[in-house]
């Protein structure tokens, strides 16, 4: 892989940068592999990256029925944060954000990784207590997190409705400086160049149908390419888990629903981080380009149809409009919509399932974007020595039966309730 | 015809959801039950702690047809069940609450 810099920059300007590699290889799939990943988003590229980087795996394949980026890792709203409540979720997701501020330059690939801070914005006392609450244990988990009054919120979003007529005043809110937005293409093709440079093989247009199993244990895959002979599956496959889980015949604590998010004609600097309005489901960002990034509920029903409909979108501008009310003059540019993995709980499953060599990794909901680095490094473990990472003991399939159940919202599982 | 070509297609901007009871109206009305086909383990019974977890947290989750619950909230406030195509959302009948689907 020939290194990006600055002086890379300036030689190809030379030539019409005509003469730029590509960023990864259109190989043919081989006959067998040590380890297939199926799902090119960005779990399973950063899994294969940590397979091959950390456990020397060289002999890899990405199996991806579309195209690097096509799936929620390009559809995503870019929010980075780990302010949780649960120890588990805080310490995998803060691990996850140290793994952040390094990445462009781990990857060799700018992510534009933007600390610009999360602001939960509360509108009532008991919101503000359970807001401290979570502060406090985020603190504890070593996550710097403030709680900030009327006042210092109304320095930082002026803009916001801070009128007498505001449904839902401001009370304050939870601010964790560190979290921030990345983009989120960058963050797929600088994993697929970096894992291709290790000698994976991202194989696109290539659907899994099926898998081999001989006596409990995988010996292959069946594609649209063809069979694929392995000993060692990790899916990574978000909305689509349950269809490939039915294969194994495996049933999950998972159901798929759409999420839209949507972004506006561009506008000039606004919105520095990102801000969520804490009466219902919205949440906002300023993109690189200006667009206001912004998005807010599921559709509500069971879907795999990546697009939702008009009344959520309406719904959730409500609620942006009612934050800030100079969003009413903004045209929408576009909308769209993922399907979500939503586990019962709310929270990730990574695991070995009862078959031997495939390994599990979904349930993500609508935060895994966050995770892509640290969800590669855990799963890799789990793949590569058939153990559970540390970080990831607790995002074991068996909680739904031992009852360890990490539900951050008290939701129950009415996930889509979100 | 039209309605349902544009259902059909994914065109429509929202679902139209016919109320077994109310007839036809906008999905702003109706709120989401989930899966219709998950049963309750009979009561008193001996169940085994499996029986139970997939009761409370296990779905097929497919994809293609789902029979699901919905209440007409903003309505009549009863629960029928839906009989959708959770890949087009295209709505196959509606059902109250005590039919069985026939396929
Ligand atoms: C609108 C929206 C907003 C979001 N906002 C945020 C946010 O702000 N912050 C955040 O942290 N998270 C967010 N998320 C969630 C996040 O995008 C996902 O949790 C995460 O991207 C899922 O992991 P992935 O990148 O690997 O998934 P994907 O990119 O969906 O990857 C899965 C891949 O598997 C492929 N696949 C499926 N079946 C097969 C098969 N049989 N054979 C081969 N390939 C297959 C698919 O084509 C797909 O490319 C959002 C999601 C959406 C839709
Ligand atoms: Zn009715």
């Amino acid at each position: 892989m020939k290194k990006y810099s600055i002086f890379s920059l300036i030689k190809n300007a030379f030539n019409g940068h005509k003469n730029w590699d590509v960023a990864w290889r259109d190989p043919e799939p081989k006959k067998e592999y040590d380890a297939i990943i199926i799902g090119g988003g960005g779990h399973g590229l950063a899994t294969a990256y940590h397979l091959a980087k950390d456990y020397g795996i060289k002999n890899i394949a990405i199996l991806e029925k579309g195209w690097i980026g096509g799936g929620n890792i390009g559809r995503n709203t870019t929010i980075l944060r780990s302010n949780y409540m649960h120890d588990a979720n805080n310490l995998f997701y803060d691990h996850g954000m140290q793994m952040w501020k390094d990445l462009s330059q781990e990857l060799n690939y700018n992510v534009m990784y933007s600390p610009r801070g999360i602001l939960n914005l509360a509108h009532s006392d008991a919101q503000i207590n359970s807001f401290s609450r979570r502060g406090n244990s985020m603190r504890l988990n070593g996550i710097d997190a403030s709680l900030l009054g009327r006042e210092e919120v109304r320095k930082m979003i002026p803009f916001a409705d801070f009128s007498d007529n505001a449904r839902f005043p401001i009370f304050g809110g939870l601010l964790q400086p560190i979290g921030g937005t990345a983009r989120h293409d960058a963050v797929a093709w600088g994993y697929a160049r970096a894992a291709d440079d290790l000698g994976v093989d991202i194989i696109q247009h290539c659907e899994v149908n099926s898998f081999d199993i001989e006596n409990g244990k995988v010996s292959g895959v069946q594609t649209s390419r063809g069979n694929i002979k392995t000993k060692k599956v990790g899916l990574c496959v978000a909305g689509s888990t349950s269809i490939l889980a039915e294969k194994l015949n495996m049933t999950l604590p998972i159901e798929a629903h759409v999420l839209q998010a949507c972004v506006s004609e561009p506008v000039k600097p606004m919105l520095d981080g990102v801000v969520t309005f804490g009466a219902g489901h919205f949440y906002c960002s300023q993109s690189d380009k200006g667009e206001m990034v912004m998005g807010g509920d599921l559709d509500g029903y069971n879907s795999y149809a990546q697009r939702g409909n008009l009344p959520t979108i309406q719904h959730v501008l409500t609620e942006g409009v009612a934050l800030f009310p100079n969003l009413s003059r903004l045209k929408i540019l576009r909308t769209w919509g993922g399907i979500m993995d939503m586990s019962m709980d709310g929270s990730p499953i990574i695991d070995k399932t009862h078959i031997d060599g495939v390994y599990l990794n979904c349930g993500w909901c609508y935060g895994g974007f966050k995770a892509t680095p640290v969800s590669g490094l855990t799963f890799a473990h789990t793949i590569a020595t058939n153990e559970p990472h540390e970080l990831s003991i607790p995002f074991k399939l068996d909680r739904f039966h031992t009852g360890h159940l990490l539900d951050e919202k008290g939701l129950g599982t009415k996930t889509w309730i979100s | 015809m039209k309605r349902v070509l544009v259902q059909k297609l994914g065109l429509a901007d929202m679902l139209e959801i016919k109320c077994p009871y109310c007839g036809e109206r906008s999905q702003n009305e109706f709120s989401y039950g989930g899966d219709a086909t998950i049963k309750r383990p009979e009561l008193n019974s001996e169940i085994s702690d499996l029986e139970w977890d997939s009761f409370v947290y296990y779905r097929n989750n497919p994809r293609g047809k789902h029979l699901e619950l919905w209440h007409h909230t903003s309505g009549c406030r009863r629960w029928f069940k839906v009989h959708r195509n959770t890949a087009t959302h295209e709505i196959i009948k509606t059902l109250e609450i005590q039919e069985e689907l026939h396929d």
